[in-house]
């Protein structure tokens, strides 16, 4: 009886929406025992999906036995196990230290909104049709939306409006640009469509692409549409901004590599070069501006503009034969990891020195090594020194970079890992240098807890670099 | 001028609108209006598809269906949000229209 013991497909969008609905239904603040226990039990079913892919490849589910177009079908393949993968390992241990972390305030929505986010961005990576994931877009907006706003300060309730409105302006390109590929072909199976879409291709069919590829620009902060980012993931409290920065907005990043790779591979690539260089100016905008930024938490929402640009810079890569696709990924999954890390110690270092402002981390390495430990092998794999799984993501794009005859992609990867070193050397040598003892600020105790999940996630994020084959396993046969 | 092609029209001029609308108006109201513009420049472009045919094709219909739920649910969250925003900053509703390098800085 398969049919009572539905695949794991099915488990990782119930699932989350089930006890986000049990913990809103017990009320403020509570929740926690359920959310713990969900999360482990999704990143087990992610693991087995990703272990049934790896065997035997593309896992479908037709949802209620419904057939297409009215029934929705949930695909899965080994780039969208990655990404779950991602999903789930990044917010177990964000979820344990915001256990600690949130003080009664900013803890009262907290788990049913992170659970509604997880339904969503689990749903958008098994959705195999276009208005689907436009739908799963929506909802991780709005739970994104909601987590921005859970602290009820004035300039979060502002950056959560800001990051609304561009968010629905964004989804409105999207689902006009679905519109419009209806009304030319009939259907919005992303399957169906990549099959019949054809050179020469229609005008209204380029206006489709041009709004989807807007829209979805606006949602992943690709520089100049990353306004509405740093407000949004500088200000929110410490695990909010984690999963806001490691995860959501990576989202509509894999809904673009999705499309560019399927439908609108055969005529999209003489654009490529657009979110290259948007993507490029991004790196360089995004550090200059964390190196001269006034408080830590926009420092680190200012690496996550700048780190952004670097997925972007894959995409005149694609079909040169090269490993275009495992190199977005990777960077991807790299950036996952450690800037979650990072935003999990950014916010221990801010709690613990009681000032929100860069020079606020002075003495951090007497009081908390073992997050400023975080903060540095977070900070080496954003730099991309070895072995981390940051430095192996740009040692593969400057690869395929040369080899492509792209030499300006590889400059400018190769100075984005200096200009990041330069923000993250800011904060350390400030939290090793000493000042007089009258002026240091009584310490906040900060338990112990927080300051290990910031160092596991830090860790895993380097460990990467080191075991990336089951990834690139996971990888082969996507896209072509 | 068939109807279906002079809802396309239709639809596209009021997102056109309602996008301006979005990222050019000051006021928070006008701006979440302008976003009800924009979903119902889509809809009417989808509607006009579904009757393309001669017979009314159900998936378009279905699809605005699903897409004013969620538009009515992103325009709550935006009113929610905005009365919350005019509480607690008390100014009149208007965003902060300083750019966020400068705000910080």
């Amino acid at each position: 009886m398969t049919e009572l013991l539905p695949n794991p497909l099915v488990w990782l969008i119930l699932l989350p929406l089930g006890w986000a609905a049990l913990a809103f239904w017990l009320g403020p603040g509570r929740g926690r025992i359920l959310a713990l226990s969900g999360i482990t039990l999704q990143l087990l079913a992610a693991l087995s999906l990703a272990a049934d892919i790896l065997h035997h490849g593309t896992v479908t589910h037709l949802v209620g036995g419904w057939q297409e177009p009215l029934g929705i079908l949930l695909v899965s393949d080994g780039l969208s196990a990655v990404m779950l993968l991602l999903t789930q390992a990044v917010t177990l241990p964000v979820a344990i230290y915001a256990c600690q972390y949130l003080n009664r305030e900013n803890r009262r929505w907290f788990w049913p909104l992170t659970g509604f986010l997880l339904a969503g961005m689990n749903a958008l990576y098994l959705s195999g049709d276009l208005f689907n994931l436009y739908v799963t877009l929506e909802l991780i907006g709005l739970a994104a939306v909601g987590l921005v706003a859970v602290g009820g300060r004035s300039e979060q309730v502002a950056a959560a409006l800001r990051y609304l409105l561009a968010s629905l302006a964004g989804s409105g390109c999207f689902l006009l640009g679905v519109a419009l590929l209806y009304g030319c072909y009939g259907t919005v199976s992303s399957r169906l469509l990549a099959e019949l879409i054809n050179v020469p291709t229609p005008p209204a069919v380029w206006l489709a692409a041009v709004l989807i590829c807007a829209g979805l620009f606006l949602k992943t902060a690709l520089f100049p549409l990353h306004f509405w980012l740093p407000p949004a993931h500088g200000g929110a409290p410490a695990p909010i901004s984690a999963l806001l920065s490691a995860l959501v907005v990576k989202a509509s990043f894999y809904v673009l590599l999705r499309l560019w790779l399927g439908p609108f591979a055969g005529f999209i690539a003489p654009l490529a070069w657009l979110p290259a260089l948007l993507g490029s100016l991004a790196i360089l905008w995004g550090s200059w501006q964390a190196i001269r930024a006034d408080r830590l938490k926009m420092l680190v929402a200012y690496s996550t503009v700048a780190q952004l640009g670097y997925l972007f810079l894959v995409f005149p890569l694609f079909g040169t034969g090269s490993m275009a696709l495992q190199v977005g990924v990777l960077q991807a999954v790299a950036h996952g990891l450690a800037k979650a890390a990072m935003f999990l110690a950014a916010g221990l270092l801010i709690k613990a020195g009681g000032s929100e402002r860069v020079a606020g981390v002075s003495h951090a390495a007497n009081q908390l090594p073992v997050t400023l430990f975080a903060f540095a092998l977070a900070g080496i794999s954003l730099m991309g020194l070895p072995p981390s799984g940051g430095f192996l993501a740009k040692w593969l794009l400057i690869d395929a970079a040369l080899a492509a005859g792209q030499v300006w992609i590889a400059v400018v990867a190769i100075s984005g890992g200096l200009l990041a070193s330069v923000y993250v050397f800011r904060v350390l040598l400030l939290a090793f240098r000493d000042t007089e003892e009258g002026d240091r600020p009584r310490p906040q105790p900060v338990a112990a807890g927080m300051e290990w999940t910031a160092f596991t996630l830090a860790v895993a994020g380097v460990g990467l670099g080191l075991a990336a084959m089951p990834l690139f396993r996971l990888l082969e046969g996507v896209g072509r | 001028m068939s109807s279906g092609l002079l809802f396309a029209v239709v639809g596209c001029l009021l997102f056109v609108m309602g996008l301006g609308g979005i990222i050019l108006l000051d006021h928070l109201l006008r701006r979440i209006l302008a976003f009800n513009l924009l979903g119902s420049g889509i809809f009417l472009v989808l509607v006009g598809l579904a009757q393309r045919s001669g017979r009314p094709d159900p998936v378009p219909q279905a699809m605005v269906l699903t897409g004013i739920v969620v538009s009515v649910a992103a325009t709550a969250l935006a009113l929610a949000l905005a009365r919350r925003h005019q509480a607690a900053g008390g100014n009149t509703g208007q965003t902060d229209r300083t750019s966020p390098e400068e705000r910080h800085d």
